[in-house]
């Protein structure tokens, strides 16, 4: 059987690389790490892949701002592969840095469309330093939207799950009122910080001080998608913080979100 | 051309850097007087650039359209402060934005220099703002306050060759002295003698880069002279107290899994049937007292890079840290001249393991933190990393004709002396001499060095691997050559900068550098490896046969040395050491109404007290092998007693990390010092589920100036209790560092820290499922303390809250230890155990209260069932060896299994939220909800 095939870009600085395509494989799919450098030489292309995932890590060390070297290489370097791999339809996926990545490069959320206009960023931390913890994630229902559930990565995912956060540059900022607006309109927020039973909450429930606790988005096609918190570090039951508490916890709540990505390749195959 | 941009937050935005800032400064003594602090980066660009293409770095790259604007401009009554890099000292940030400007399609950039301006908006005087960029905004070690028509310092001048002899032959002792402390070479009258005697038979003086390479070589640092040397100690002749001691519990133990231990770079030990995994623990002491983040940010980049050069190379998969601090809170009045002032320190250090660690992808899962005066002028910063490998990488072989490939990043003069540096007492004059022994690292430059080596590991592109550490290419060459000799063009070395001697190239420490021995058929492969993910690789000379160290610049000879006189030279001195019992004041103290408020002051002593604040600063998670975390319990905060980890993905097997230490312990007997922190270090491994049958340690010794009889005494009855309790253990050391002379000389007084061992403890755990944590799970259960009380007071924290040490040191029975140990490892195997805790600081009573708060549960606990015939308090707070706190739910089951062993039910987890411990006459001794033991307990930490 033809196996989805994902590539997971690596550079200077990434480092959620191997766990990430590790998550794609125990999803299914063949995931391969692959240097930008092979594909800006054009020893490898984009074509051959069905999904792209850009890792979490400090592309470049985070210099002049999280993700920002990284995206300018791809705006300049990569655009028309990306373009295509989009419009082709495609799966990406930006987790942490990775989601930096895409928020600075202008593919996420693209509603003017154009892959390059930058509409929303993801800056440092309201508490000013790195921090790893568990967050609660509620998955957003789109009432007025015709589509509910735009994002084609968290079909069939409980209403709140529990997913580690570890960043220093997250606090998610929309360049606008109109560009909120317009994700709450158009349900392209897919996740929002909350508590346990999914109420709202300052510091540390939202753990960045994110703009209306936004912690992941998606683009209007519902298949590029990028978020914060690390899905990848929770697909076993073992990397709970209290699986000790309760020794008969299934899978972790991560792998359906890599588990959806690839099925949803794997359909046009 | 010069181009200026200043990038700053919009207005209405928030500058959170800024507002943390603010926070330090009003912590200064400046509350109330600062308005608003506003911080800027400063960008010099250098090149042929147009004003369109400055127009496009700045609008398409460095600034964020949506949160920043360009240029922050100072209202009236703001104070000004930029602060930038001294020359010389490396600016991490050059090399990623010269990348991102060739890829906007822009070439004509040459060079790129950063600067931080802070905008202070406060009634603040120059004087006022002059002390606080001192304190906080900038240390002049490495960095200088810059005015804003500051440009690009001017490249250095080129370096013209010329060949420099020390006249040695002529130097009566005085002068040989003399030499020795003006080139900082830290060399002891001594070995100046041998070194002279060596020349004088070739008839010819050495030259500066001989007796340089010779005072690398023969540093405490690289030789451990004073652990491998002769000691007269109280009559009794010890010739190599390491091998008489720590490596000798190995050799007898015998354990068929020790791999290759005290012998590369890291001891390797057996994982799996495919893998091995190493461990080496370091320390970054001196450079971390005068640049707190530079120097622990580069000791952590240090160590890792010794599983790397461990065997054929190991990918680092965990880091520890640990770290002692003088109080955070000390007057700064009080401090000694040209200290930095502890909270800094702390700070600093923390935030250096953190950008480091984190940047390289390694969890930081592992650690500890003490604090004590006596580390006011020498703080410890540890360092460790465990690496993974396939076992058929874990031997290196350097073959004749191997061309030696130094890959990584460049060299400059950065790090220069730091092994000598490291081998003497720091004094006032330390920052200003040694300056350059320190250094700031790039994690993002070691992390794509170390994914390429990976690389060329698994395609078999080279024979052996070292690291550049302390003592740069010469030690690295140096050690990679003593067998066969070597060879090396230093003018071939990539330099970061004109200007460098040939000595200097030779014994940089700049860092994330590692050496290749590389067959000369496969030297294209590996170097369009290298290329291909922008590392750069070049060949600096070749492996011979001649058993000579032979180094040229420029084709003129500048060092030529049998290896035999560089590694075998040194004269072996006896040193003399004594030791005497030191006495200190034993209180007497009694529980005047109940213990309540004892317990709360040791909750909420720093060394007990929470350090979530620090451990949430490091990433525990990435490569998604986390088990078991540092912060475990239903909020997820409470003090786990060790980490587990699964480093390959697909398998069950774990590793877990402990560590143990104990300074205070120091002060009384360093020989029950080190019987308890192994002690410790065990404990903490059976009590989240593994077996000390397949445990190994690791020590790292750090001591005072050990050329004073009564400081190496110490260190020699550290290192007896070290062999007599690890073999009573049956558990091996595989690998070691010692760090000496961690004194600070101040006026005319010297202050030695207490003597520190650390012990790290590695062990592997078939399935990593069955780990467990410290919180309490269920109400009902029983809670048991495994292991006997005695009255063993002395060193604990609860005489040290009290103001006191007292004499009576815990002591170690491993034999009977051994036997509590495995069986309760068996009962946790076995599944009977809900949850375990280590007894350690603060005794029976704060693991309990720990306990109790992590899991949310109340406690009920009566004392009145002891047999051992104690004071309520010291059952209390003794903090005997070998105890455990464990929750059980079938006490028929448990009590069976454990048969032999001392066992003790204490009482059961009660619903409500309070935690109460009757005494022996079963009155109420503790009584306090959990919640508010548990603020005690975070709140030290909580405001930082």
């Amino acid at each position: 059987m033809k196996k989805v095939r994902v590539i997971v870009i690596r550079t200077a600085g990434t480092n959620c690389d191997v766990e990430t395509a590790f998550a794609f494989e125990l999803a299914g799919a063949s995931a391969e790490l692959v240097h930008i450098n092979e594909l800006t030489r054009g020893e490898r292309s984009l074509c051959d892949y069905h999904i792209l995932a850009i890792p979490g890590g400090f592309t470049y060390g985070d210099d002049i701002a999280s993700g920002k070297i990284l995206a300018n290489e791809m705006r300049h370097r990569l655009e028309g592969d990306i373009r295509k791999f989009i419009s082709d339809g495609k799966l990406i996926i930006g987790i942490c840095n990775g989601f930096q990545t895409l928020a600075k490069a202008g593919l996420l959320p693209n509603l003017a469309g154009d892959f390059k206009t930058e509409e929303t960023t993801l800056t440092v931390n309201d508490s000013a330093k790195f921090e790893d913890r568990w967050v609660y994630l509620k998955k957003i229902k789109n009432q007025k939207s015709k589509i509910k559930n735009r994002c084609v990565w968290t079909k069939g995912l409980k209403d709140i799950i529990y997913l580690p956060v570890a960043h220093g540059e997250g606090k998610l900022i929309p360049r606008d009122k109109g560009v909120l607006d317009e994700l709450k309109k158009e349900g392209l927020i897919v996740f929002r910080y909350c508590g346990e039973k999914g109420g709202k909450g300052r510091y540390p429930i939202n753990p960045n001080g994110s703009i209306d606790d936004v912690a992941g988005i998606c683009d209007r096609t519902g298949r590029v998608f990028g978020l914060m918190p690390h899905p990848e570090r929770h697909i076993f039951a073992t990397q709970h913080p209290r699986w000790t508490r309760d020794p008969k916890r299934g899978p972790g709540d991560g792998l359906r979100i890599f588990e959806n990505g690839v099925s949803y390749a794997a359909m046009r195959l | 051309m010069i181009y200026r941009v200043e990038v700053a937050e919009k207005d209405g935005f928030p500058d959170p850097v800024g507002a943390s800032l603010k926070k330090d400064m009003e912590d200064l003594g400046f509350a109330g007087r600062i308005k608003d602090v506003r911080t800027a980066q400063v960008y010099l660009l250098e090149g042929d650039l147009s004003g369109s293409d400055v127009k496009q770095i700045r609008e398409g790259l460095l600034i964020d359209p949506l949160t920043q604007c360009c240029g922050a401009k100072p209202e009236r009554g703001v104070k000004v402060v930029e602060v930038a890099y001294n020359p010389g000292v490396m600016d991490p940030v050059e090399d990623s934005v010269k990348k991102a400007v060739i890829d906007l399609g822009i070439p004509g950039l040459h060079t790129v220099k950063t600067a931080k301006k802070y905008l202070i908006k406060g009634a603040l005087s120059d004087r006022d703002v002059r002390s606080i960029a001192e304190k906080i905004l900038y240390n002049k070690v490495i960095q200088h306050i810059a005015s804003e028509g500051s440009e690009i310092a001017q490249d250095a001048p080129s370096y013209k060759f010329e060949l420099k002899k020390i006249n040695m032959l002529a130097a009566d002792d005085k002068a040989l002295a003399k030499i020795s402390k003006d080139g900082q070479l830290f060399l002891n009258l001594e070995e100046m003698r041998a070194i002279k005697r060596h020349f004088k038979k070739l008839g010819r003086n050495p030259t500066d880069c001989e007796l340089e390479t010779l005072a690398q070589t023969w540093s405490e640092h690289c030789k451990h002279k004073t652990m491998r040397g002769r000691i007269e100690f109280e009559g009794q002749i010890i010739n190599n107290l390491l091998q008489d001691t720590i490596m000798k519990v190995t050799k007898e133990l015998n354990k068929p899994w020790c791999v290759s231990v005290f012998k590369d770079n890291s001891g390797i030990i057996r994982f799996d049937e495919r893998h091995n995994i190493c461990f080496k623990v370091e320390t970054h002491n001196h450079p971390s007292a005068l640049e707190p983040y530079g120097g622990a940010g580069t000791g952590i980049g240090g160590v890792i890079r010794d599983p790397l050069g461990t065997g054929l190379g190991a990918k680092p998969i965990v880091n520890t840290d640990v770290f002692c601090f003088g109080p955070p809170d000390y007057p700064d009045k009080r401090l000694p001249k040209g200290v930095l002032h502890p909270k800094r320190i702390m700070k600093g250090v923390v935030a250096g393991v953190r950008d480091y660690g984190n940047r390289m992808g390694i969890p930081t899962s592992n650690g500890a933190v003490c604090f004590d005066e006596g580390f006011i002028g020498n703080p410890l910063v540890f360092c460790g990393n465990v690496g993974i490998m396939p076992k058929d990488k874990s031997f290196k072989q350097v073959h004749r004709e191997d061309l030696i490939v130094v890959v990584g990043g460049r060299t400059g003069r950065d790090g220069i002396h730091g092994a000598t540096f490291s081998s003497g007492e720091l004094t006032h004059e330390s920052e200003a001499v040694s300056a350059q022994a320190v250094q700031i690292g790039n994690p993002i430059q070691e992390k794509k060095m170390v994914d390429t080596i990976l690389k060329a590991r698994d395609e078999n592109l080279y024979n052996a691997i070292t690291d550049c550490g302390a003592g740069g290419l010469s030690s690295a060459v140096g050690e990679m050559g003593e067998a066969l000799g070597a060879e090396v063009y230093l003018e071939r070395v990539p330099l970061k900068y004109k200007g460098l001697t040939y000595s200097e190239i030779w014994i940089s420490e700049a860092q994330e550098r590692m050496v290749l021995a590389v067959d000369p058929k496969k030297a294209g492969e590996l170097k369009s490896l290298f290329e291909k993910e922008n590392v750069e690789a070049t060949t600096i000379g070749r492996f011979t046969s001649d058993r000579r160290l032979r180094l040229f610049y420029e084709g003129n000879p500048v060092c030529d040395m049998e290896m035999k006189f560089l590694h075998d030279g040194a004269p072996n001195i006896k040193r003399k050491a004594t030791w005497r019992s030191p006495v200190f004041k034993e209180p007497r103290l009694k529980d005047k109404g109940g213990l309540t408020s004892d317990l709360i002051d040791l909750l909420s002593n720093l060394n007990i007290a929470s350090k979530e604040w620090i451990i949430r600063q490091y990433d525990h998670e990435v490569q998604g092998g986390s088990v078991l975390k540092p912060l475990q319990g239903i909020e997820n905060d409470g003090p786990g007693d060790a980490c587990v980890t699964r480093p390959i993905l697909s398998s069950k097997k774990g590793i877990i990390l402990s560590c143990g230490i104990n300074p205070d312990y120091g002060k009384i007997d360093p020989y029950w010092m080190a019987a308890s922190v192994i002690d410790e270090a065990l404990r903490q491994v059976v009590s989240v589920g593994g077996d000390i049958n397949r445990a190994a340690i690791l020590d790292n010794f750090c001591w005072g100036n050990t050329d004073k009889p009564d400081r190496l005494g110490s260190l020699v009855r550290a290192a007896f209790g070290c062999y007599d309790i690890a073999k009573g253990y049956g558990v091996p050391f595989i690998s070691g560092k010692d760090s000496l002379n961690n004194e600070y000389a101040a006026a005319k007084k010297t202050i030695s820290i207490p003597p520190t061992l650390l012990i790290s403890c590695i062990a592997v755990m078939k399935d990593a499922a069955k780990a467990v944590t410290m919180d309490a799970k269920n109400v009902g259960n029983y809670i048991y303390l495994i292991g006997l009380t005695h009255d063993e007071l002395g060193g604990s924290k609860y005489y040290k809250v009290k103001g006191f040490v007292g004499n009576n040191i815990p002591r170690v029975d491993p034999v009977y230890g051994k036997r509590v140990m495995t069986t309760l490892s068996r009962a946790i195997e076995k599944g009977l155990v809900k949850s375990c805790h280590d007894c350690s600081e603060g005794g029976l009573a704060v693991a309990l209260a720990e306990m109790a708060f992590a899991g949310g549960l109340g406690m009920e606990i009566r004392l009145a069932g002891s047999h051992e015939n104690l004071p309520d308090n010291v059952l209390l707070f003794s903090e005997s060896n070998t105890r455990f706190i464990v929750e059980v739910e079938n006490q028929k089951r448990f009590e069976g299994t454990m048969a032999g062993i001392p066992i003790w039910k204490l009482g059961r987890l009660a619903k409500d939220r309070h935690f109460k411990v009757f005494g022996q006459d079963k009155r109420l001794l503790v009584n306090a909800g959990i919640d508010s033991l548990k603020s005690a307990w975070q709140r030290p930490f909580k405001h930082l």
